[in-house]
């Protein structure tokens, strides 16, 4: 890290922090410049990671020329931008919609469902395993609304409840202390980089 | 014309990546891979449409010179600036992007996500004033987590990062499972529905 771009780094860390008093001019150009060099970071990425190794290379240098099909899709895409032909775009976007929600079928029924159900299912000879299926099959309980929360059902998902009050409990928890430790960052960034006042 | 191409697109496109999963042989398994390089290219034009919007929206702003155009100027100079140095000069160690990526994008986002800190902390101090039996539990854990994993935690007693464990490892599991399985019973619901048809919100309004 060179001393100019130290400066700016800490000049940008203390416009943000600036709206800890409240909002002024300083955050928002730092707010506007953060968007900004976000989007090309994406753009400058998409095109190094994706577009070159997928289109470029294969369809100029290899010869590769069904990929016209995904190029012309691509070009109907942005015709989104345009209202009175924007309705092209629908062919592009229904492909890749229907190509995610195959996808994502089978990989959440895989993943996310099956592998769970199997590893909830473990033979009942330890405290652990039982709190797992106790808590697994109560906040599925709690999720199922098409009959009403009342009598045994209701207390069900009312433990159900509980479970998922702990798992939001812990996340919470996780998401302080991530947090904290990028505000720590921060401040040793501040301290020991920029000001040299910490070793 | 408008609406059904696209239905039959989707039905295509979905069936045939449902089918390859289940009989990976050819065509179906070579068209699985087509389709997923297809997506990729066709989500990185979607993104330049996204950029193009911003463009579109923040260069009105300037233009009718609103309220605060200054900022679109910036936003779209930051924009130009990492777009243009990361194509033409790379995006490698010591190449000017990387010197903005570093200097810029590091600190600015570092900053805005540990700015949440202070938020996170006066949200979740409104919402444990509830006093109910489930913040209490929400709290508790939290806290037991928090203490489990910092060095605080031993000294102020030593089997809280045992006690810690206990929680991430089974309560948080349940209910981290209850919500995983809920989720995977959502997107195969909807895609099902995407994929005959019978959802067809993403394609917009009007009725051609």
């Amino acid at each position: 890290m060179t001393t100019l771009g130290v400066w700016i780094a800490a000049l940008l860390t203390l416009c943000i922090l600036s709206f800890l008093y409240k909002d002024n001019p300083f955050y928002k150009f730092a707010e506007h410049l953060f968007v900004g060099v976000s989007a090309g970071y994406v753009v400058a990425l998409t095109y190094h990671n994706t577009l070159i190794p997928n289109l470029f290379v294969p369809l100029l240098k290899q010869g590769d020329y069904i990929l016209i099909i995904p190029l012309i899709l691509g070009i109907m895409m942005l015709l989104r931008l345009f209202p009175k032909v924007g309705w092209i775009s629908r062919w592009p976007l229904a492909f890749i919609v229907g190509v995610t929600a195959g996808f994502w079928l089978i990989t959440y029924l895989q993943s996310n469902g099956l592998v769970q159900i199997r590893e909830t299912l473990r033979p009942f000879n330890s405290l652990g395993n039982i709190v797992i299926a106790i808590g697994v099959l109560t906040g599925l309980t709690y999720f199922f609304f098409s009959k009403e929360h009342k009598g045994v059902f209701g207390k069900t998902a009312k433990v159900g409840i509980w479970f998922l009050m702990v798992t939001f409990g812990a996340s919470f928890g996780y998401t302080v202390m991530a947090r904290i430790s990028l505000l720590i960052g921060r401040m040793h960034f501040l301290l020991s980089d920029w000001l040299g006042l910490i070793k | 014309m408008r609406r059904q191409v696209p239905l039959i697109i989707t039905f295509i496109a979905g069936t045939i990546m449902i089918i390859a999963y289940f009989i990976p042989r050819e065509p179906f398994g070579g068209l699985r891979q087509r389709f997923s390089v297809w997506f990729l290219i066709i989500a990185a034009f979607a993104l330049i449409l996204g950029i193009g919007n911003l463009i579109k929206i923040h260069g009105k702003r300037i233009s009718r010179q609103s309220a605060g155009w200054g900022y679109s100027v910036v936003l779209l100079v930051g924009l130009a600036a990492m777009s243009v140095l990361g194509i033409g000069w790379g995006i490698e160690r010591s190449t000017p992007f990387h010197y903005l990526f570093w200097n810029m994008q590091i600190p600015l986002s570092a900053t805005m996500f540990a700015l949440l800190a202070f938020f996170v902390a006066s949200a979740s101090y409104r919402a444990f004033r509830i006093r109910s039996f489930e913040a209490t539990l929400l709290l508790a854990a939290a806290v037991v987590v928090m203490l489990g994993r910092v060095p605080l935690g031993n000294l102020l007693w030593p089997r809280l990062p045992a006690v810690a464990n206990w929680i991430m490892t089974f309560p948080n599991t349940a209910g981290q499972r209850a919500i995983m399985i809920g989720i995977a019973l959502g997107v195969v619901s909807s895609s099902l529905r995407i994929i005959l048809g019978i959802e067809r919100t993403y394609l917009g309004g009007g009725q051609q």
